[in-house]
């Protein structure tokens, strides 16, 4: 996973409430075995005609937000299933920071493991960024993990949680795998136990 | 020394610690662990690119079934990718040792169907998949809920997860259900009071009578759906009911083994006085069949009904919402669901695809006959609810009334295979998603009990399903 320290990019609105995980990544994009490629894909029934043909007034297809680095969103995005495809399909677009006033749980946790940076700000904080991402091109927002602040177009500064150990994975790049293996000897000992207590598990 | 009263959700979570960091991050031991075709494939890959062996290839079970045909499987998978995943799955179960339920397993099917089925899924357990539906074996009492592909591969390497606990909710239907209402009548009304993002960071917990009186399918059902409201995991205390269930499955516990577990299961349930972050009372009377209109599953309205204004939305993002909803839909504010004509039915998926389901559509569907108008669909859970069906003669009933009897899998649930509804096709639908897209590019649907699935086949029209009721 690629460390996550600090973002600066252009910040791409999408007014809706509720995207759900099929809007983010339809199912026929499910079908591959790889974790690339799926950036073109990215909200793809809202990204183009059934012709396969770009929908122009998407923000994503606007010139200014083809290489958007933030998305600024709705309440509960992410909703809808557990798919990883999700992230990797934004990650693949170029977008490395989600803004909402909520997440789903999955799709918010499922961020996380792949150097992407999910921001939950209050709805009033979120207006005012989505106004300021509506500036396009020239809205540059600066993403500051190790600060926690973003700052926003104007020279704003505001600041937002993140869980403490998620942050210091996220900074440093760091593989879950690897440091739960450290603990192998706490897990050996759990089953072991368990097995005891409990045989018919 | 008294403890504090605690929750069931506290119980099974405080049993599977493994470590619990300064910061509060815990590492949870995973006692089961499904895989499917879809979101393994890249946890394999990384597995093996790591050098990594799965820690405990017993305790996880493969099965395919999001890409699955459900027409005649003789000559395999004709669409390329989807044969793909579905070979990569087989051959990932024979290098890292996995139990795999191949296509022609008589035990294939949905993996949330075939893990109760066969006893994998255990009261007190903790239970992941990369599927949001896991949901679903919560009705036994364990703590399941979906990851997603980093987390499997995490799953496969550690036999753990890092996780930080959620907050605790309790959803208690208090009373009786009235005549004609189900289980997915209350998962839909929940979902529709708590809204789709009302259960994010909890787990929720369902009590009261009306659950109570819920056979495992139908909590299966109500579980399922949890994640729907934004809840990973929901949860049913387990009793009588549960217990009768697991007995005698082919990997749950025998004979003095079976005992000693329904002991310890019989102390997993909330203490009086336990502490829960929210709570929320529905009086089951209030429960009527239910219908959704929209594009979210919280957009749902009695099955007797109008379509609801945007004007009398909550705020003006939903009022938004809606009426993109309702353009996409195709429908109008005011206009009574019945009057909703549809072209497809599909009765199946790990929300209604159980035994019970097909029961309670055939007995609508026994004697009577499909609307020319409609394509209907029954796609059992798994290959055993596809046999018992059969013993029973539910697929006569069906195919004499004009439906499709088809083979076990997810099927039009989320159309990964090549069951799906062409742009602009309505479909009453007893799955758990109503997303834009969700059932075919264009297609709408709308999420129904099998009951009104079934009625809905036979005139054509969402349907009160208790029309057809004595």
């Amino acid at each position: 996973m690629d460390k996550f320290e600090t973002l600066t990019g252009v910040a791409a609105p999408l007014p809706m409430i509720n995207v759900d995980t099929d809007m983010i990544i339809p199912k026929q994009f499910l079908k591959t075995i790889k974790r690339t490629g799926l950036g073109k894909s990215l909200f793809f029934e809202m990204r183009y005609d059934e012709a396969g043909k770009e929908i122009p007034d998407f923000v994503l297809n606007r010139p200014a937000y083809r290489n958007a680095k933030v998305l600024v969103a709705g309440e509960n995005f992410g909703c809808g299933s557990s798919r990883e495809h999700a992230p990797w399909s934004i990650l693949d677009f170029g977008i490395r920071c989600v803004i909402a006033p909520g997440f789903a749980d999955i799709f918010y946790n499922n961020c996380f493991k792949n150097g992407i940076l999910p921001i939950k700000l209050p709805q009033e904080t979120c207006d005012k960024l989505m106004k300021a991402a509506e500036n396009g091109a020239n809205a540059t927002f600066t993403v500051d993990l190790a600060a926690q602040e973003i700052t926003t177009p104007d020279g704003e500064k505001v600041a937002f949680d993140v869980d403490p150990f998620r942050k210091h994975c996220l900074l440093n790049g760091l593989d879950d795998i690897g440091l739960t293996l450290v603990k192998k000897t706490k897990i050996d000992t759990y089953e072991t136990a368990r097995k005891t207590a409990q045989p018919w598990v | 020394m008294t403890t504090a009263p605690r929750t069931l959700f506290d119980k099974i979570w405080e049993s599977h610690l493994v470590d619990r960091q300064e910061d509060g991050t815990c590492l949870i031991y995973i006692d089961r662990h499904m895989v499917h075709e879809v979101t393994s494939p890249q946890a394999f890959e990384g597995l093996a690119m790591a050098g990594r062996k799965v820690h405990r290839p017993e305790q996880t079970l493969a099965v395919a079934d999001h890409n699955v045909p459900t027409t005649d499987r003789s000559k395999g998978i004709a669409d390329p990718e989807s044969r793909t995943q579905v070979e990569t799955l087989e051959a990932n179960g024979k290098a890292f040792g996995i139990r795999v339920f191949s296509m022609d397993d008589m035990r294939q099917g949905v993996v949330h169907i075939v893990g109760p089925e066969q006893g994998f899924t255990l009261p007190g357990m903790t239970i992941v998949c990369g599927d949001s539906h896991t949901a679903t074996h919560g009705a036994f009492g364990s703590l399941a809920f979906g990851i997603g592909t980093s987390e499997v591969e995490h799953v496969l390497a550690t036999q753990t997860l890092v996780q930080a606990p959620a907050k605790n909710m309790l959803v208690r239907i208090d009373g009786k259900l009235p005549k004609g209402a189900t289980a997915k009548d209350i998962v839909l009304k929940i979902i529709g009071t708590l809204g789709t993002a009302g259960g994010t960071g909890y787990v929720i917990e369902y009590a009261g009578e009306a659950i109570r009186n819920l056979s495992m399918e139908g909590r299966m059902t109500v579980c399922n759906m949890t994640i729907e409201a934004g809840a990973r995991a929901g949860l049913i205390a387990p009793d009588e009911t549960t217990f009768a269930y697991v007995k005698g499955r082919p990997m749950g516990p025998k004979d003095a083994d079976f005992d000693k577990a329904v002991a310890y299961w019989k102390t997993l349930h909330t203490d009086p006085g336990a502490h829960f972050d929210a709570t929320v009372v529905i009086d089951a009377a209030t429960i009527v069949p239910q219908v959704t209109w929209g594009t979210s599953p919280e957009d749902v309205v009695e099955i007797t009904g109008r379509v609801p204004d945007p004007k009398d939305a909550r705020d003006e993002a939903k009022a938004k919402a809606m009426q993109r909803s309702l353009e996409y839909m195709g429908l109008t504010a005011g206009q009574p669901m019945e009057d909703v004509a549809i072209d497809r039915v599909f009765i199946g998926s790990c929300t209604n695809g159980r035994i019970e389901d097909l029961r309670a559509a055939a007995s609508i569907a026994k004697g009577r006959t499909v609307a020319a108008t409609v394509k209907a669909m029954v796609v059992p859970g798994s290959g055993l609810v596809k046999q018992q069906a059969e013993a029973e003669g539910l697929d006569k009933i069906f195919t004499a009334a004009g439906f499709e009897w088809r083979e076990p899998g997810c099927s039009m649930c989320l159309a990964m295979n090549a069951d799906k509804l062409s742009p602009g096709e309505r479909c009453a639908s007893t799955s758990n998603r109503n997303f834009e897209g969700r059932q075919g590019r264009g297609g709408r649907t709308h999420l129904v009990s099998p009951e009104i699935a079934a009625a809905s086949a036979i005139t054509g029209r969402l349907t009160d399903a208790r029309k057809f009721q004595d």
